[in-house]
């Protein structure tokens, strides 16, 4: 390539990938600065807006909130993903691409149509404005990742491993414990670290199917930001930051670890 | 164990987590979408009424025994409190229709004088205009296509022909033109920013691409409130850019940036931009280098090989990314809500509007049935097209 359209490259690339981190660049010094306003670069720093979200109910309540209800849906969605991955791996079934379909269509349809339907469909049940509402619907959009990750770490695997087992005398339940959950554990724990990650950054269905018991940190975030911009929330997006950051690490990691796996697998 | 045996327990592990989804997702989901094409209000408040209706013949007034019968339960739906609704639905077809409905209850329920039919005519005209039986009519049929219809800026007069809604009532039309338009641009540019950072990813030494790929990740990985608040505190009138603005004399007073359509754009590539750019860089990494040293030892230019031999390998990727980016784009609720002003509002927006405002479940529903078939059309057209190109590459 010519020397001025690589220059000419490498700038388009660099200045995008500055436009990808930038904001969140401007948001993490801002949380911590000691002014009320939004000046940047902050005139002094100090932790009053973490302090001021400790100490704020609404946003404990809704912090907590989101680590219940998170926590249970990714709960659901890792068992039942991991048994329909295993089952799916197992055995050619009739109707595969209906299957798949089926377990993919949380992720296809738009997330506002599911806030509106489960809330048209929840309100009857006493599920509407509930935390077991909100914890299905999470549960039913974190599923897929599960099955796709679960999956994949089954992919690298021979079904003969099954057998192997039975004939050296293993019965189903140990065949599972033993052989089964510990191939499959890279990828249900990735699963899981996504469907987590879907729970924390869903706002919409929260905003919809919610209650003000149910206030979460995304629609806390939400109800402030119609509001003033207050720093609170810049400490808040920086706490969600960084559990974004270290979900990000544990899903690399467990990526790698996988893949090394499978690779001695087929080794 | 037998082939039998493995298929059994294969699909009693699938059961759990298909039952799941089926009852807690495309039912409630299914059940929605049945409302943009049914009614609830009209047919419980008037159920004889409208069994009397089935063969009115559309152009003249209806018989004695639909007269009849509306009388009975315009009376009957006022005292159990079912009447609102209808009158509401019935509003939604035809403005001032409430107040017809209303006021013939009203009349009605001190007591009727003489027959039926004379005694409605007496309450309110309109019961003497074949539109309004039309209306009736058309807010009691199952499956009906009023919904469908109005969120086409379409309806149905009397005699059954469909006609567009006057100009100043029309909405719909624009707003669903704006979806796709929003779309088209996000999805653009996303591509025009996203290919030379996915060609940056594959090319650049290995020390520069781990921070290359987590300034990719890390977005990716952040919640879009969060980046949407991001652009908030950038954009915003006392915000950073404003203040960069100010202090370096560019402007004189701060713009206003946020609340307007370039906001929502650049809030939305910056949100979308990773799903371009991580399929992209899947398919240029497969691309081996050696085919570039050989078209260039072939006495092919730089442009040539960009164009003859790079490009055409990662139009999968192009495809991939654009697909991912364009069926997200169309579904955003949050940002544009929180970032753009009433004319950045997309399908999503209206949808959360009639199911929550103004309660309006029917349009709710049959926008959200634009919306769907939209995002599957275009998931199975492009889909198809993918995998074609893609078994091409192979």
């Amino acid at each position: 390539m010519s020397a001025i359209g690589r220059l000419l490259w490498m700038v388009v690339a660099a200045a995008t990938a500055l436009f990808l981190v930038a904001p969140l660049l401007v948001v993490v010094p801002l949380s911590f600065s000691s002014s009320s306003f939004l000046e940047f670069p902050p005139p002094g720093l100090s932790l009053r807006w973490y302090e001021a979200l400790w100490q704020s109910p609404f946003w404990r309540q809704a912090g907590v909130n989101t680590l219940i209800i998170g926590a249970a849906a990714t709960a659901i969605a890792s068992a039942l993903g991991t048994l329909a991955a295993i089952g799916l791996w197992l055995a050619p079934l009739p109707g595969r691409p209906a299957i798949f379909g089926l377990i993919l269509s949380p992720m296809i349809v738009p997330v506002i149509i599911t806030a509106v339907a489960l809330t048209f469909a929840f309100s009857p049940l006493g599920l509407a404005a509930s935390h077991w509402g909100l914890i299905l619907a999470h549960a039913a959009l974190g599923a897929p990742f599960v099955v796709v990750t679960v999956l994949a770490t089954l992919s690298g695997f021979d079904r003969a491993l099954l057998r192997a087992a039975s004939a050296c005398g293993a019965g189903p339940i140990t065949t599972f414990r033993r052989v089964l959950l510990p191939l499959v554990l890279p990828g249900v724990v990735s699963g899981a670290v996504f469907a987590f990650a879907t729970s924390l950054d869903e706002t919409v269905v929260v905003l919809f199917l919610g209650g003000p018991e149910q206030r979460t940190l995304p629609r806390q975030m939400f109800a402030g930001l119609k509001d003033t911009i207050e720093l609170t929330i810049l400490a808040a997006a920086t706490v969600l930051i960084a559990a974004s950051t270290v979900l990000l690490v544990v899903a690399r990691l467990l990526a790698a670890r996988s893949a090394r796996l499978a690779s001695a697998a087929l080794r | 164990m037998g082939r039998e045996r493995v298929k059994l327990e294969a699909a009693l592990l699938l059961a759990p987590l298909l039952l799941f989804i089926a009852t807690s997702f495309v039912a409630p989901i299914a059940a929605m979408l049945w409302r943009g094409v049914s009614d609830m209000e009209v047919p419980r408040a008037f159920p004889r009424t409208l069994a009397a209706l089935a063969d009115w013949d559309g152009r003249n007034l209806p018989g004695d025994q639909v007269f009849a019968a509306l009388a009975d339960e315009l009376v009957a739906a006022r005292a159990a409190g079912t009447l609102n609704a209808a009158a509401g639905r019935l509003n939604s077809d035809t403005p001032g229709l409430r107040t017809v409905v209303f006021t013939t209850a009203r009349r009605l329920a001190r007591g009727v004088e003489g027959s039926p039919r004379a005694a409605i005519l007496a309450a309110d005209p309109a019961w003497g205009e074949v539109e309004t039986w039309g209306a009736l009519r058309r807010a009691g049929a199952t499956p009906t296509d009023t919904h469908l219809l109005a969120a086409l800026d379409l309806r149905r007069s009397a005699d059954g022909t469909i006609t567009s809604v006057p100009e100043e009532q029309r909405v719909f039309r624009a707003v669903a033109l704006r979806t796709v338009w929003i779309g088209l641009l996000v999805t653009l540019l996303c591509l025009v920013l996203g290919y030379p950072l996915a060609a940056a990813l594959v090319f650049v030494p290995r020390r520069l691409f781990g921070l290359l790929l987590f300034a990719v990740l890390l977005p990716f990985w952040t919640s879009l409130i969060v980046r949407t608040a991001a652009w908030m505190v950038l954009l915003a009138r006392e915000g950073i850019i404003n203040q960069a603005f100010l202090a370096l004399g560019l402007v004189v007073e701060p713009v206003q940036m946020l609340f307007t359509r370039t906001a929502v754009l650049v809030a939305m590539v910056h949100i979308l931009l990773p799903f371009m750019v991580l399929p992209l860089y899947a398919v240029m990494r497969q691309i081996p280098r050696a085919q570039l040293r050989a078209a260039a030892s072939l006495g092919a230019g730089p442009v040539a090989q960009l164009v003859r031999v790079w490009l055409p390998q990662t139009l999968p990727g192009v495809g991939a990314g654009a697909l991912m980016v364009f069926i997200q784009a169309i579904g955003f609720y949050v940002t544009p809500a929180l970032i753009g002003g009433g004319a950045d509002q997309m399908l999503p927006y209206f949808i959360g509007f009639y199911a929550t405002q103004t309660v309006n479940w029917g349009l709710a529903a049959a926008l959200s049935i634009l919306l769907l078939v939209g995002t599957l059309l275009i998931l199975a057209l492009f889909g198809r097209f993918l995998s074609l190109a893609q078994f091409r590459a192979a």
